[in-house]
C-alpha cells in the first residue's frame, strides 16, 4: 500500500519514465504504465470498499420499494421491478413517524440550545472571572466527565418520577443540559483570545455580559458551530434513557419509535424499510450540511487532544 | 473596591451555577445514590420495603456466576468490534489519504455510517438478518433456518458486526485525522532513502499513529461498555438467545426496569463505574502525555 506523502516522488518519476534505461533500483522512478495501473487498482479498492460500506444502506432503499412476495423471493431481489412508494406513505403515516420524528426534534433542539448555553456561561466564567473555589468548581464540572449517564439511570429516573415527569419532554431534555466536555472545549478557546480584548472591553465599560455577547461568542463561532452540532447528533442518537422514560407516541423519539416497526404488527418487511430510510433521512441531510463542522469537532475532542 | 470584587464573584457563580446545578442533580448525586442503594436487598415478596444488608449484596452479585458471565459476554463483545473496527478504519483511513480524483466522494461514502444512529443501524441489520427473507441469512446459506440472531454462538457476533458498521465512518474519520498528523517529509525521507511505500508505512507512519490508534482503542472499549441499543433492538429486548447478548449495561436494564430488583441493578452499575473509570484514567493519562510530546517536539 503506498504510503502517504510518497505521492510526489512517485509524479516525478513518472515524468522521466521515456528514459528507456530507467532501472527499478530503489530510489524508484516508477513508469508510466505502472502508475497508471496503481491508480487503477486504487480506484478499483475504493468502488470495492465504497460498495460494502454502502450495500446495507442500498438494501435498505430497496426493501422498501418491494412488495411482500417480492421481499420473499429467492435468490433476493437487488433492485426494485416496480417500486411501490406506497410503502413511504404507510409507513409515515402507520408508522407514527412524523410524531416521532417531531418529538426527536423538539428534544434535540431543546438539549443543543441549553447545553451550549449552560457550556458557554460556565466556560466564560471559568475563563475571565475571579472567584473564589473556582479550581474546584471547574475540577467539579471536569468530574462529571467520569461518570457516564448509564452509571446513574435507577436514581435519575427515581428522580424524573418525583418531578412528575415520566413520559414527558422534560425527562428527556432536563438531565443533558449540562456537559463537561462543551464546558472543556469553551473555556479552552475563549482562554486562546488575546488578554487585550478584556482589557479594552473593560476601558470602554463593557460588563462581563456585555463582552460575552459581543466579542467573545462571535469570536468563538467554529468551536460552538463544531459542539453545537455534536451536542445535537448526540441527543438525536440517544437510546437507554428515552427507551426508560417514554411510554406513548405523543413523546416517543424517533430511535424508540423506529423499534415499533420491528414489533410483530409490522410483517410487512417493506414498510419497516421505508420507516427506517425516512427515520434516518433527517440526519443524512443534517451531516451533508454540517459536515465541516462535525468532522470538527469530533477531531478535536478526540484526535488533537 | 471590596464591592467590586464581590460583585464579581457574584457574576462568577451565577454563571456557573446552572452547569453545577445540573450535574449535582443528576450526575454526583445519583452516584452517590446508586452506591447507598446497593446496600439495600429487594424483598422476596413484592411491597414489602427493601432492607439494609451492607456490602454483602456487593459480594454476592459481583461474585455470581450471572455477572461474571455479562463480564465475559462484554469482553467477548469488545474483542469482536474494537480491532477489527480500527484495523478497518485505519485500512480506509490509508486509502483514502491519497491525492486522487474524486477522492472526496470516496471520504463521503467511507464516512457515511456516522449518519446512522444505533436504531437505524440495529433495524437495517434486523432485516438483513432476518430468519426468512434476511439477505444476509441467505448468503451465509441458512436459508429457512433459525436465523443468526437465534443462535446462541452467532447472536453475539451478529450484534458486534452491526456495531463495528455503524461505527465505521467514526472510525474512519478519527483514523484520518491522525494519518494527516503524521508530517509528509517523515514519510517522504523514507522513500528517498529506499524504503518501499508499505515498509515506509510499517516502519514510520503506523509507529507514529500509535498513540492515536490506542486512544481510539480505548474510546472502542468504552464504547463496548455502553452498548445498548444495538443488544435491544436485535434481541427483541432480550438480550438472548439464553442470555448470549447480556453485557453488564444490559443487565443493569433487566434488573431495574424488567425484574424490578434496584439493588442488584445498582450494584452492577457501581462495578461499571469503576470499570469505566479507570478506563477513562488511562485514556487521560495517555492524552497528556501525548500533548507533552507533540509540545516538546516543536
Amino acid at each position: 500500500m503506498p504510503a502517504p506523502g510518497a505521492d510526489p516522488l512517485g509524479a516525478a518519476g513518472a515524468g522521466e519514465a521515456g528514459a528507456p534505461a530507467a532501472d527499478t533500483t530503489p530510489p524508484r522512478p516508477v513508469s508510466a504504465s505502472r502508475t497508471g495501473l496503481r491508480a487503477v487498482a486504487r480506484y478499483l479498492l475504493l468502488a470495492v470498499v465504497s460498495f460494502v460500506v454502502l450495500f446495507p444502506i442500498y438494501m435498505t432503499v430497496v426493501t422498501s420499494l418491494l412488495t411482500p412476495p417480492q421481499i420473499a423471493r429467492r435468490p433476493p431481489l437487488l433492485y426494485p421491478p416496480n417500486p411501490q412508494w406506497g410503502n413511504f406513505v404507510t409507513g409515515f403515516n402507520a408508522g407514527h413517524l412524523g410524531e416521532y420524528l417531531r418529538n426527536s426534534a423538539i428534544v434535540s433542539i431543546c438539549i443543543t440550545v441549553a447545553v451550549v448555553t449552560t457550556s458557554v456561561l460556565a466556560a466564560y466564567a471559568f475563563a475571565f472571572i475571579r472567584f473564589p473555589l473556582k479550581r474546584v468548581l471547574f475540577a467539579l464540572c471536569l468530574a462529571s466527565l467520569m461518570v457516564p449517564a448509564e452509571v446513574t439511570i435507577i436514581p435519575n429516573y427515581r428522580t424524573v418520577a418525583a418531578f412528575g415527569w415520566l413520559n414527558t419532554f422534560p425527562a428527556l431534555i432536563v438531565p443533558f443540559m449540562a456537559s463537561g466536555v462543551g464546558i472543556f472545549l469553551f473555556r479552552q478557546a475563549f482562554r486562546g483570545l488575546p488578554t487585550e480584548l478584556r482589557d479594552a472591553a473593560t476601558l470602554d465599560g463593557l460588563g462581563h455580559f456585555k463582552f460575552l455577547i459581543r466579542v467573545v461568542l462571535p469570536l468563538s463561532r467554529p468551536v460552538l458551530g463544531a459542539f453545537g452540532v455534536f451536542a445535537f447528533l448526540g441527543a438525536w442518537n440517544q437510546y437507554l434513557w428515552p427507551l426508560i422514560v417514554t411510554r406513548t407516541d405523543s413523546v416517543r423519539t424517533v430511535q424508540i419509535g423506529l423499534n415499533q416497526l420491528v414489533g410483530s404488527s409490522f410483517t410487512d418487511i417493506g414498510v419497516r424499510a421505508a420507516g427506517t430510510v425516512l427515520a434516518a433521512l433527517p440526519i443524512f441531510i443534517v451531516l451533508l450540511i454540517f459536515q465541516r463542522s462535525l468532522v470538527r469537532g469530533l477531531t478535536t475532542g478526540a484526535v488533537k487532544g | 473596591m471590596l464591592l467590586r470584587k464581590a460583585r464579581e464573584a457574584a457574576t462568577g457563580y451565577l454563571f456557573v451555577l446552572p452547569a453545577v446545578g445540573l450535574f449535582g442533580l443528576f450526575v454526583f448525586y445519583p452516584l452517590v445514590k446508586t452506591a447507598y442503594l446497593g446496600f439495600y436487598a429487594q424483598p422476596v415478596f413484592p411491597g414489602l420495603p427493601s432492607h439494609y444488608v451492607g456490602f454483602s449484596q456487593y459480594t454476592s452479585v459481583l461474585s455470581s456466576s450471572q455477572f461474571l458471565g455479562d463480564l465475559w459476554r462484554t469482553v467477548l463483545f469488545i474483542l469482536f468490534t474494537m480491532p477489527l473496527g480500527i484495523a478497518l478504519g485505519l485500512g480506509m483511513a490509508v486509502l483514502a489519504h491519497k491525492r486522487l480524483k474524486g477522492i472526496r466522494i470516496f471520504r463521503l461514502i467511507f464516512s457515511s455510517t456516522i449518519a446512522t444512529s444505533v436504531a437505524v443501524a440495529s433495524v437495517i441489520f434486523f432485516t438483513l438478518l432476518d430468519p426468512q427473507v434476511g439477505l444476509l441469512t441467505y448468503v451465509l446459506g441458512q436459508r429457512g433456518g433459525a436465523g443468526l440472531l437465534n443462535s446462541p454462538t452467532w447472536a453475539l457476533p451478529a450484534v458486534a458486526i452491526t456495531t463495528i458498521w455503524q461505527n465505521l465512518g467514526f472510525t474512519f474519520i478519527l483514523m484520518s485525522a491522525a494519518l494527516q498528523s503524521v508530517p509528509d517529509e517523515l514519510v517522504e525521507a523514507a522513500a528517498v532513502d529506499g524504503s518501499s511505500p508499505t515498509a515506509s508505512f510499517w516502519r514510520v507512519t503506523f509507529p507514529l499513529l500509535s498513540p492515536q490508534m490506542f486512544f481510539v482503542g480505548v474510546i472502542g472499549i468504552i464504547a463496548g461498555f455502553q452498548a445498548f441499543g444495538q443488544i435491544y433492538i436485535l434481541t427483541g429486548g432480550a438480550g438472548g438467545p439464553d442470555n448470549a447478548t447480556t453485557t453488564v449495561l444490559f443487565d443493569i436494564y433487566t434488573n431495574a426496569f424488567v425484574n424490578n430488583n434496584m439493588g442488584i441493578a445498582a450494584v452492577m452499575a457501581i462495578a461499571l463505574f469503576l470499570i469505566l473509570l479507570v478506563l477513562t484514567a488511562v485514556q487521560f493519562l495517555v492524552l497528556q502525555r501525548r500533548v507533552f510530546y507533540a509540545g516538546a517536539g516543536r
